[in-house]
């Protein structure tokens, strides 16, 4: 096992900025407004039978001015970029061409969406006897958008947001799916607390509306079908509801922070990851009790913000862990947000930080009595994010004293 | 030997395992014989079909079986095969339980040419859509694709495979990846966190959509004929990359601890320095100061000057752009020496094996520390005049070599940067 948790000597690493863009609107406001009134947002009928939750439009002109970049991307990397620069306006540093020049990236990605036109056309034309030995080599010559490689490329997301504000430190690209945004957010935060770094931009973002990506968890069986229902009220109708969005954080040590006057939404005090082997049920389930025992003690006002995405039988596993700690008020952002691969963590981390500065935890959206009210002020949220195949990451936000 | 902690107080990280594969061959042994023996890896392209296409050549592994054929399937193969090889040497651990995490560099993962031709016969109608393709997906015919094309699955096979502990990385930095790879172990050992690591790069991603996208960029080599001489690091006539296949693996650990358990040492990785262009999407920033700023960092975190580096062992892509760039910027670093300090080139052998590229150099440069013998540059028969390097050009040269620089750029204004030592400074 593999954590970060602080230790003592380490320094304490604040949350100072947050960037959301999702299907329920930009900006913290917009979210959490969204999340009192428990408004979903999601298109049965666009991708029918399949149900995604899509971004609510933004314009991507206020955080991507030039149009020219703007079409250098593709969908997934323009939503990733407009979270990053609401990040780095969030935590006040948009411009700041001092602290620009050495941020340190982490990024979880994916890849970017295909040119569906040109996948459908060559397999359409083989279906009707082409097959001249160079055939589909001719067709992707002449018919592939020459740049669209570069909308598709992982380390793209990194590179634009790179581009587009001008950051100059260091830029790494992890993949892999729901564990890469935990994973992510490990590095950056060892990184930060050992003192190699001190500020970081980290997060993913996940264009759900595609049908390559359906494709790709229908092999498996994933999808969310026909009618929607909250996370935990999927087990005789499993499967997960792809959700676009992106999520950014800033994460800062403390005296970098201070010295500059930034204004903390919340700690980040321990991630862990870990990979179960997944072969016997009830594997996932004592990982994340592992990982559970592995963070620093939780002696404040806990919750727990889950990225459980309703397929199975991960779901099933996460909920046999969380009936162990049933004293915790549970929020799964699935059911809100849809699943958003490797953004669920950190906007599982963004919620966290974003409940604990506002003194809230937001209201259960659940029909099964798995998601409780909580009164009061959480001082202690443990974001839980297993992967629905594989991977599994926790972690402590925490309020600052 | 000296003290297991570096200038800044670290932990000194060494290597103990390597293992490395190209289009030159598998293991070490074989790999070094042809490289100083100045032999090409790169060949035309048997794989698939290469009608209509106008670069006909690449350095593929061919000698490796994976069935089904997929790239991921044998970037997968290759990096379990010299991960394989590392731990031999390495002899660390027990069988499938490596005491300590894995840093992957992989290439983006997506479902492949022949699952999506699958699909299209399998809709079994004319004139279909996409729907037609998302409605017959499912139902548990394709699962095996949906494991297989997932971006983690081949650190989730590796981590299995060989026991490494905790969450595996996947990463990418594009052509800096393999640097990138080594860069989080080393840092994973500094801060104490672990003693060992297991640092992976594979690449088998020469299929047609991989080539018709280098292609499109006008990034790649077109000198098809000889295939052998189509990778020109450093000559006037150079005209872009081969795009080629490999895989490396380093075993690393803190000094103390292989010490301690009395492993050879076969390096030292004494410094690693990153550096973000955000000038453009394929371009570097035309003063260069990313690329000067990465080198200039990695001296600093290896506590080394210019003088104290008698090896570079370069990016050297053989695009136009690539090599002046890399000979300006590092004039910039090192002043004259720049033209006195032996430069080689072993993707004018071996291709450019991209995602794997950072580490397949790194062991090479290692080889070169231990046999005290440069590899050639080969195909330098017309040395670009602008470009003043100490070039190693077309035969192997024995030189004291007792820190090489390794230089690692990438699309997405990646640059990384290693330095390598014989023994802790």
């Amino acid at each position: 096992m593999t954590d970060t948790a602080s230790k003592p000597g380490q320094t304490e690493v604040w949350i100072t900025g947050i960037g959301l863009a999702t299907s329920l609107g930009e900006g913290l406001d917009a979210n959490w407004a969204a999340l009192q009134e428990k408004r979903i947002n999601v298109d049965e009928k666009g991708f029918a039978p399949f149900i995604v939750h899509p971004l609510l439009p933004v314009s991507f002109d206020s955080q991507i001015p030039k149009k020219g970049d703007q079409r250098q991307m593709e969908a997934w990397q323009r939503i990733g970029v407009y979270a990053a620069g609401l990040a780095l306006d969030s935590a006040g540093i948009k411009g700041n061409k001092d602290i620009l020049s050495k941020i340190d990236m982490v990024v979880a990605a994916g890849g970017g969406e295909r040119d569906l036109n040109v996948d459908t056309g060559v397999l359409n034309a083989e279906a009707k006897g082409a097959n001249a030995p160079g055939f589909l080599n001719e067709r992707l010559m002449s018919d592939l958008r020459p740049t669209l490689f570069l909308a598709q490329l992982s380390n793209l997301l990194a590179g634009n947001i790179a581009i587009v504000n001008g950051l100059g430190g260091t830029s790494r690209t992890f993949m892999g799916e729901e564990v890469a945004g935990a994973d992510a957010l490990r590095i950056a935060l060892s990184r930060i607390a050992s003192g190699e770094s001190d500020i970081a931009l980290v997060g993913g973002s996940h264009n759900g509306e595609r049908k390559d990506l359906l494709v790709l968890y229908e092999f498996g069986d994933f999808n969310l079908k026909d009618k929607f229902a909250p996370v935990w009220a999927r087990k005789d109708h499993a499967g997960f509801a792809l959700g676009s969005a992106g999520a950014f954080l800033v994460l800062e040590s403390k005296a970098h922070a201070e010295a500059r006057g930034a204004r903390p939404y919340a700690k980040l005090s321990s991630v862990v990851t870990d990979l179960a082997r997944r072969k016997q049920s009830g594997d996932m389930e004592a990982t994340l009790e592992k990982l559970w025992d592995k963070l620093p003690k939780r002696d404040g006002k806990g919750a727990i913000i889950s990225g459980a995405s309703g397929a199975e039988p991960a779901t099933s596993e996460e909920r046999d862990f969380l009936k162990k700690h049933a004293d915790f008020p549970v929020r799964a952002t699935g059911t809100m947000f849809g699943h958003t691969m490797e953004t669920q963590f950190p906007l599982g981390i963004a919620l966290a930080a974003l409940s604990i500065s506002r003194g809230a935890l937001f209201p259960p959206n659940d029909s099964t009595g798995t998601e409780i009210e909580m009164q009061g002020a959480p001082t202690q949220i443990v974001v839980v994010g297993a992967g629905h195949w594989r991977g599994e990451g926790m972690a402590l936000v925490e309020a600052i004293d | 030997m000296t003290a297991p902690r570096d200038k800044l107080g670290r932990p000194v990280v060494v290597v103990t395992g390597m293992g490395i594969m190209t289009s030159l061959g598998a293991g070490k042994a074989d790999n070094w014989a042809k490289l100083v023996a100045g032999e090409s890896g790169i060949r035309t392209i048997t794989r698939f079909p290469v009608d209509g296409l106008k670069t006909t050549m690449a350095g593929t592994v061919d000698f490796v079986s994976v069935d089904p054929f997929s790239s991921t399937g044998l970037s997968e193969r290759m990096a379990e095969l010299v991960t394989e090889e590392a731990l031999e040497q390495a002899g660390i651990g027990n069988k499938a339980d490596f005491p300590g995490p894995l840093f992957l560099a992989v290439a983006p993962v997506e479902v492949e040419w022949p699952q999506r031709r699958e699909l299209g016969r399998a809709v079994g109608a004319p004139d279909f859509t996409y729907d037609d393709l998302l409605r017959i997906s499912g139902g548990g015919k394709y699962s095996a694709y949906h494991h297989r094309f997932m971006f983690g699955s081949v650190a989730a096979h590796l981590a299995e495979t060989f026991g490494t502990k905790g969450s595996p990385i996947s990463l990418s930095t594009a052509c800096a990846s393999g640097a990138t790879s080594i860069q989080l172990g080393v840092e994973a050992i500094r801060r104490g966190e672990t003693n060992a690591t297991l640092c992976v790069a594979t690449d088998g991603t020469v299929n047609p959509e991989a080539l018709v996208r280098f292609s499109l960029l006008s990034a790649l080599s077109t000198q098809n004929d000889p295939p052998q001489a189509a990778s020109r690091p450093f000559s006037k006539n150079r005209d872009g990359f081969v795009m080629a296949e490999g895989a490396g693996a380093l075993v690393l650990e803190s000094y103390e601890a292989a010490t301690a358990r009395g492993a050879k040492i076969l390096g030292v990785i004494a410094g690693c320095g990153e550096l973000t262009d955000s000038f453009h999407r394929t371009r570097s920033s035309p003063d260069g100061k990313p690329i000067i700023g990465c080198m200039n960092k990695t001296l600093a975190d290896a506590g080394m000057t210019p003088d104290q580096i008698d090896h570079i062992n370069a990016h050297g892509t053989a695009t136009p752009e690539n090599d002046k760039m890399e000979f300006n910027t590092t004039s910039a670093v090192f002043g004259d020496l720049a033209q006195k300090i032996p430069v080689t080139s072993n993707k004018s052998m071996v291709g450019h094996t991209i995602s794997a590229a950072g580490a397949v150099e790194a062991i090479f440069s290692l080889l070169t520390l231990e046999h005290q013998r440069i590899p050639p540059t080969i195909n330098y028969e017309t040395p670009d005049p602008t470009i003043l390097f100490n070039v190693v050009g077309n035969k192997a040269r024995d030189a004291r070599v007792t820190a090489v620089m390794s230089n690692s750029f990438g699309f997405g204004g990646q640059n990384a940067s290693l330095i390598l030592t014989r023994e802790p400074a």
